[in-house]
């Protein structure tokens, strides 16, 4: 049963109830049934009042649950006052998802820019070592030398250029992992959201089930889970803890256990 | 060789794209979802096929399903990369005819012996 603290007002409406059970109980005594009925009545809705009062309470408590769902705003450009917490939310996460995006194809136009660049430092130092090693050998006219010499002169000259360039495209793509701060930042704050909104709904379910002992409504004992072994399988995305789960594998290796044992 | 590369997040595409380039594979074309694939592959002689599992429209799996159903496309060689981990899904797509399956996070290397025992089953095979 319902503890005396339960709810607000539970006295009141157990003072009540008893009132009007004692006055039910003399009027069926007195024969008066019409009377009597209309004892009942007043009984049932002493209870709906009480149910109305608390799913009334329940729908303030979401409400201020959703209101609460205040978390500091600071990003520009978006306009928060025109926007529920929730949405917020998913605007937020909508930002982190761009600046991860930005963040790699910044970091691979880097590389890309970055690639050839020591591709071609390499194939200009293989060039030259070729000939060097025939000069080593003393296996050069010296017409073939005075090419080199002019061939070496240039290559020192585009591997100082080649290597500050290098330097900037390392420094650029360092700097483009800063979405990992401003994103863990975000993430954060939503994650705190998310834990309070686990908060208030764990809140709203003991207030429910204050509700269904109240009104003497019986939830089937489990409801019927859904069979997740259907034919369809979903897919779940990235595994965060795969190795706490049986099911799912925990890396390449064990695909390839996997498959094998397939046949593959 | 001609390659098809299907993922929904163009960083992903791109950074496979980067990785067959670097393994001498310089033709390749990209899709977002099955449903842009699949049209490609019907046109366009492809000889590969690198696919993501999940993705919104239609997803790697039913491509691949699609694929092995389509006379003319039925033995193309299909790579599955992709975050999906469970048994599962791994037997599902082993049954509906994928040739490798690489779960994400992977390396370049992983990537490189899974393509290379492909072509060496495909060539074997012929």
């Amino acid at each position: 049963m319902l503890g005396a603290e339960s709810f607000e007002g539970q006295s009141e409406l157990l003072d009540e109830l008893k009132d009007r059970a004692r006055g039910l109980v003399e009027r069926l005594e007195q024969g008066d049934f019409p009377a009597a009925a209309e004892m009942i009545r007043y009984i049932n809705e002493a209870r709906d009042r009480s149910i109305y009062r608390e799913v009334g309470k329940l729908t303030r408590g979401l409400h201020e649950a959703i209101l609460n769902f205040e978390i500091d705003a600071t990003h520009h450009g978006i306009d928060n006052d025109n926007m529920s917490k929730m949405a917020n939310a998913q605007e937020r996460l909508d930002y982190v998802i761009n600046l991860t995006q930005k963040s790699a194809d910044k970091t691979m136009d880097m590389v890309e820019q970055g690639i050839p660049v020591a591709g071609q430092l390499g194939a200009d130092a293989r060039a030259l070592q070729v000939d060097w090693q025939r000069l080593i050998r003393r296996d050069m006219k010296p017409d073939e030398f005075r090419d080199l010499y002019h061939r070496i002169d240039e290559f020192l000259g585009k591997a100082a250029g080649n290597s500050s360039e290098l330097s900037e495209i390392f420094n650029s793509i360092l700097l483009a992992q800063d979405f990992q701060d401003l994103s863990g930042q975000v993430i954060k704050k939503v994650i705190t959201l998310v834990q309070e909104v686990e908060a208030r709904l764990v809140e709203l379910m003991r207030v429910a089930g204050q509700v269904e002992q109240l009104t003497g409504i019986f939830r089937a004992p489990e409801a019927e889970k859904q069979k997740t072994t259907g034919a369809d399988v979903v897919a779940e995305g990235p595994q965060i803890n795969a190795h706490e789960r049986a099911d799912v594998v925990s890396g390449q290796d064990d695909v390839d256990d996997l498959l094998s044992s397939l046949g593959f | 060789m001609k390659i098809l590369i299907v993922d929904d997040f163009s960083t992903m595409r791109r950074i496979i794209k980067n990785l067959l380039r670097d393994l001498g594979f310089t033709n390749t074309s990209e899709a977002d979802d099955g449903s842009t694939a699949l049209p490609m592959l019907q046109n366009g002689n492809f000889d590969f096929l690198v696919t993501d599992w999940n993705m919104p429209g239609m997803t790697g799996i039913d491509l691949l399903k699609a694929v092995r159903a389509d006379e003319k496309l039925k033995n193309l060689p299909i790579l599955m990369v992709t975050a999906e981990a469970k048994r599962d899904q791994i037997i599902e797509a082993a049954q509906a005819g994928v040739n490798g399956y690489v779960v994400k996070p992977f390396t370049a290397a992983v990537l490189k012996e899974k393509i290379e025992k492909i072509f060496e089953r495909v060539e074997a095979s012929k």
